[in-house]
């Protein structure tokens, strides 16, 4: 009866949600006094998936077969659902990333489950199981009763600590039998997106707005998200306008994000502005108008012309990174 | 070709958040719209209506109180509307709801938002998928069909993916998908003649019930940096902070 989770991974490779996801169900495991069996699609290697003990799972189950190194959303579902029943898990926690929407409400289906999506914290109780979300864009907080016997919950990248733990996962592959009239979503063709660090990803985001006056000043965010290591990302009037392609703009609209640092830029923080960054861990804002939204709702503010400003950011964060390296 | 585009009543993007007794939103001035992946949805589904022809018919489960966003999607373009008289409470008492038209009146492609904007949940399509057994495509930002075959673009961790799939399918719009168009005075006028069905609700569990809600905690104030001194925003990123 352990807990299940799926440890997504991308062309072979783990990222920190998932090692979030796993650490997560580790906690829960052992807070009902079983363990975390984790499931792999894909190909990633023996090494990588032994390693997933660390965070807490103590099984993985593996299934290794190219037709499904990309997402489909059925047979997904049906290796999980499989995998569920394998383990008679009560609990499936899932990552609520792109892959983690498309599957988990099809698994709570399949599983006769209740699901909790964009959780972001621990239950906070087991019996009535009972789970913490955001609603109204960020704007309120609801805890959420599963009634249903499963429970699968799909957990907000960049809310929950990593367990760092010790300790191998033992291995298993899972037989599943595919059948070539079981891939009815095609995979066609994969367009990378041509930021350095992808956007949902980061821990880091350095956003600009409309206060940039144009495409051609973005050379300055572009080095600032250089010297922090950071994504960039940028508000809906500026994607409109084509300064900025499409997939960075953040918002009710846009992409939601939950960095540990966002720094906006020349942003006035509308409020739909805000509902896709408002889960930031630490939020920057540098505006030239003392009375702009944005600094509601900022951890630290330099009022004043982003032009001056953010060369003389570069350098310093620059000077900071060469005294620590 | 038979559209099915499922909306939901949702609070403007402005409202601000007040919950009664902390049992749930308090709707006292409260402006409603269609939620706005919906209405993305809706506008492709017209486009590709206007281009091959067929019939689009707009779904939404809630109490009679929809009906004027359900009349804003008719004025915005959808040929017919069916309410289900039913507080929606549970995405999947939402989506079992759906999924019972769907069964009768065999729509070639279903729509939705890829989530609502209140409990943005992100639930409905792929239930709906599973319990009609159709293919789904989440997070889409592209969609062409030709013929039986459908080619979507979908939103994936890192860029985004093409994939193609055969109707009948379910897939939920994002940001791209169409550009909402405007409900002009003649779709407005046209809007109040065009058939809305209300049915009544069909048994479903309920799996999970919202039991309590909060606000966020307030924000500490902000700190302010003199712009004379934009190094010491650096040091306190390292040293208080510490996320630099
Ligand atoms: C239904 C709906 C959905 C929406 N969804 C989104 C969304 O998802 N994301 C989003 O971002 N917006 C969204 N919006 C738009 C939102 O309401 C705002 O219009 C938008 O966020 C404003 O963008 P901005 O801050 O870049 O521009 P502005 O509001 O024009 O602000 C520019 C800011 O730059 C500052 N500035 C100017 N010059 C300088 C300088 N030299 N140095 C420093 N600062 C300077 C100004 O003081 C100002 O605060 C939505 C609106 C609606 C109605």
């Amino acid at each position: 009866m352990s807990v299940l989770v799926f440890a997504e991974n991308w062309e072979g490779r783990f990222k920190k949600s998932t090692f979030e996801a796993i650490s997560y169900a580790g906690e829960i495991a052992r807070q009902m006094g079983t363990s975390a069996t984790a499931v792999v699609i894909g190909n990633a290697s023996d090494e990588d998936m032994k390693a997933l003990g660390k965070y807490g799972a103590s099984k993985v189950l593996f299934l290794k077969n190219d037709k499904l190194n990309t997402l489909e959303p059925g047979v997904y579902t049906s290796i999980l659902a499989q995998a569920a029943k394998s383990c008679e898990a009560k609990v499936v926690i899932i990552s609520y990333t792109y892959t983690g929407k498309a599957i988990a409400p099809r698994i709570a289906v399949r599983l006769k489950g209740g699901l909790v999506s964009g959780a972001i914290a621990l239950p906070t109780g087991l019996n009535p199981f009972t789970v913490r979300k955001k609603c109204f864009s960020g704007k309120g907080l609801t805890d959420v009763v599963v009634n249903a016997e499963v429970k699968v919950i799909a957990i907000t990248p960049n809310s929950y600590k990593l367990n760092t733990g010790t300790g191998e996962a033992a291995l298993e592959a899972l037989a599943f039998t595919l059948n070539d009239g079981d891939l009815k979503v095609v995979s066609k063709e994969i367009k990378k997106s041509s930021g350095k660090v992808a956007l949902t990803e980061a821990e880091i985001v350095v956003s600009a707005g409309r206060g940039m006056k144009g495409p051609e000043n973005w050379g300055m965010i572009e080095q600032l998200a250089e010297a922090l290591g950071a994504a960039t990302a940028c508000s809906k009037p500026v994607a409109d306008m084509g300064w900025r392609p499409h997939h960075e703009h953040v918002g009710q609209t846009g992409i939601t994000i939950g960095p540990n640092l966002y720094i906006a830029i020349g942003i006035s923080g509308a409020i739909q502005h805000l509902a896709g960054v408002s889960s930031s861990k630490v939020i920057v804002v540098i505006n030239s108008d003392a009375e702009a939204p944005f600094f509601k709702a900022a951890d630290y503010g330099i009022v004043g012309d982003a032009f001056q400003i953010v060369p003389q950011l570069v350098e310093a964060v620059k000077r900071l990174k060469a005294a620590h390296n | 070709m038979k559209f099915l585009v499922c909306i939901s009543n949702v609070p403007d993007t402005t409202t601000k958040i007040v919950f009664a007794d902390n049992k749930g939103l308090n709707p006292a001035g409260v402006q409603f719209i269609i939620n706005p992946y919906d209405e993305i949805a809706l506008t492709r589904a017209l486009e590709i209506k206007e281009a091959l022809g067929g019939t689009v018919t707009v779904i939404n489960v809630g109490g009679a109180g929809t009906e004027p966003n359900i009349r804003k999607a008719l004025a915005i373009g959808a040929d017919d509307a069916i309410r289900i008289n039913a507080e929606p409470t549970d995405a999947f008492f939402v989506a079992a709801q759906i999924a019972e038209v769907v069964k009768k009146n065999q729509y070639d492609v279903i729509l939705t938002g890829r989530e609502s904007i209140d409990y943005n949940g992100a639930q409905v399509a792929g239930m709906l998928a599973e319990i009609l057994g159709m293919p789904g495509v989440t997070v889409a930002t592209k969609l062409d069909i030709a013929g039986t075959q459908a080619t979507v673009e979908r939103e994936i961790d890192g860029g985004k993916e093409v994939v193609s799939l055969s109707l009948p399918f379910v897939a939920s719009a994002q940001k791209g998908m169409a550009e909402p168009r405007i409900p002009n005075m003649r779709g407005i006028m046209t809007a109040r003649t065009k058939p809305l069905t209300v049915l009544e609700a069909v048994a479903s569990e309920m799996h999970t019930a919202s039991v309590a809600y909060e606000l966020p905690p307030a924000k500490q104030a902000c700190k302010m940096i003199s712009p004379d001194h934009v190094s010491e925003l650096v040091d306190l990123l390292h040293s208080e902070a510490k996320v630099i």
